[in-house]
């Protein structure tokens, strides 16, 4: 017995939650890449070759694009469900015949649904900079599938495992902002000294931008198979984890 | 079928037990009242019911669907009024019902039941409100209204009247009678005791995780045979007791006689006689029936003399 419809109404609930408060959850993260774009383009000259053919502009939309689904997708799930567990009305959703596996999809749902839109926006927003193509429409839907629903499961892991808000705002500026600023959206990795340079194959974000990257433009540093192969890892067991703590009932079912 | 069944059930929080080896049946139809004193277990009992707590040993079911191994049935069966005013932001009164009744699996079809809730409830000027904007009691009634959504035929209601004024109070009382009329079990906590008194047909006591006291109300009210004789004494009274009635006498507040008295081994025709015979006149008399508080008292409080 699956509760379809219970699910598809929980996945409406965390999409039309982030809809009611849509200057916040969907045009600030806009906004903000927009500034990033008006500063690197004012002070950086965009002759310089990136990538080969890619000058610095074009390089940084889709890392800017990937770096804003990635902290959109987290914001989702962990403030939707962190705020429901502070207020006491999550127990409104655990007392009904809705399963953990079906509270997973509904959240991690919701945030590839914010995470898309908001990756959307950018690429809309940067038309005003730089024309960017999307040349591979299909990889880079997967590749922001995997992106998106990886944050919204962590977003999921610290809403439960957090006891205050503080906790939640700890794990998004000590590790999600640092892991995606460390990703190569900024620079190309090859620049970098060759500690730092073996050090970003570790970071997860590094194969979402690279991607990414080659899903928009045709040129990346690794191939985008092993993109995809790392992000549906990195997806499959951030995914395992909140599973796990949902099948735990941890914080949520004493 | 029973509305509930629970067989040793306990409950450990490290190394706190908060229920240990609960066991009880309540009858579909029943109206039903858990009481005991603050963490004596109550809520734990209500929120394993309802699939918030697991329970660390023995079973509990709702209308025969054991709440882990059959929790969808269970929840379906189950409405549950919580204790705490919580509730969502982001969406209206209607909003929430909407959802609530969606994550039961209702959809369009469900509407008519909806909004027959809100006018039971008298919520119709606050559907579109945030509940941010109503007061207590509306809210309660809100949270009563989401429990409902999908028709459950048991009901707990967990202090269903804490912070509600005395008008609003009575409407809800009648409100859960309609309810029980109309065939679902309720089952309710409270610590307002006159209430599970006057409505409540079976009865259950907590203390400290143990099942103190389970029987019918008039059963429970008949196990304590004390009651109180208060006399309002004549100027001209003799103030001296015979002895056998002078070891029954509770207090003498300044004119008046306060006595203890058996309920079947002190006819109250008897007292009365011996007290005329000693030259004791009064004005007034009156007798105390004790109530569920006094039965209440005795048990809860049996263990703490210790």
């Amino acid at each position: 017995m699956f509760n379809l419809y219970g699910l598809y109404i929980l996945f409406a609930r965390e999409v039309w939650r982030f809809l009611k408060v849509s200057i916040q959850t969907i045009l600030t993260p806009v906004i903000t890449v927009l500034l990033y774009l008006l500063i690197f383009s004012s002070i950086i000259s965009g002759s310089r070759e990136m990538l080969p053919g890619v000058n610095y502009l074009t390089f940084l939309i889709p890392g800017l694009m990937v770096m804003a689904m990635l902290q959109n997708a987290f914001a989702n799930s962990s403030s939707s469900l962190f705020q429901a567990r502070m207020n006491g009305n999550v127990v409104f959703i655990l007392l009904s015949p809705i399963s953990d596996f079906e509270f997973y999809l509904a959240f991690v749902g919701a945030s590839v649904v914010r995470g898309v839109l908001v990756g959307f926006g950018v690429w809309l927003a940067a038309c005003f900079f730089a024309l960017v193509p999307i040349r591979h429409p299909f990889y880079a839907l997967i590749l922001a599938f995997f992106c998106c629903g990886s944050l919204g499961a962590l977003g999921l892991v610290s809403a439960i495992i957090a006891d205050k808000w503080d906790h939640i705002s700890a794990f998004q500026n000590f590790v999600i902002v640092p892991f995606s600023f460390l990703s190569g959206v900024f620079f190309s990795i090859s620049d970098l000294p060759l500690f730092w340079q073996k050090a970003s194959f570790y970071n997860p974000f590094f194969y979402f931008v690279d991607g990414f990257r080659y899903t928009c433009l045709g040129v990346s540093e690794v191939s985008v198979l092993t993109s995809l192969s790392v992000g549906a890892g990195f997806f499959v067991l951030s995914s395992f984890w909140a599973l796990w703590l949902l099948h735990r009932g941890y914080n949520l079912r004493s | 079928m029973d509305a509930v069944s629970i067989k040793n059930l306990g409950k450990k929080y490290g190394s706190l037990k908060a229920l240990s080896e609960v066991s009880m049946t309540i009858a579909e139809g029943a109206f039903f009242a858990l009481l005991g004193p603050n963490g004596a277990g109550k809520s734990t009992l209500i929120n394993i019911l309802a699939g918030l707590t697991r329970a660390t040993s023995g079973a509990a079911a709702v209308l025969g669907y054991d709440v882990r191994r059959q929790w969808r049935k269970s929840r379906y069966k189950l409405g549950v009024v919580p204790q705490e005013l919580a509730y969502d932001p982001f969406f209206t009164v209607r909003e929430m019902l909407t959802l609530q009744s969606g994550y039961f699996g209702l959809g369009a079809e469900n509407r008519p039941w909806l909004d027959q809730l809100i006018a039971a409830l008298g919520l119709e000027d606050k559907v579109d409100s945030t509940m941010n904007h109503l007061s207590g009691g509306m809210k309660r009634r809100v949270l009563i209204a989401q429990a409902l959504v999908h028709r459950p035929p048991v009901v707990i209601l967990d202090e269903p009247t804490a912070g509600v004024d005395v008008a609003l109070r009575l409407k809800l009382w009648e409100f859960i009678r309609g309810l029980n009329r109309k065939g679902h079990t309720i089952i309710l906590t409270t610590h307002y005791l006159e209430e599970a008194e006057s409505m409540c047909e079976k009865i259950a006591i907590l203390d400290r995780g143990r099942v103190v006291a389970l029987a019918p109300k008039d059963e429970l009210l008949r196990r304590y045979t004390w009651r109180q004789l208060r006399l309002q004494l004549t100027p001209e009274s003799a103030v001296v007791l015979p002895s056998a009635l002078e070891q029954k006498k509770e207090a003498a507040p300044q004119g008046e006689l306060l006595l203890r008295l058996h309920r079947e081994q002190d006819p109250i025709g008897e007292v009365l006689a011996a007290l005329d015979q000693s030259g004791i006149k009064f004005s007034d008399l009156r007798i105390h029936e004790p109530g569920l508080t006094e039965v209440y008292t005795e048990l809860t409080e049996a263990g703490n003399h210790v």
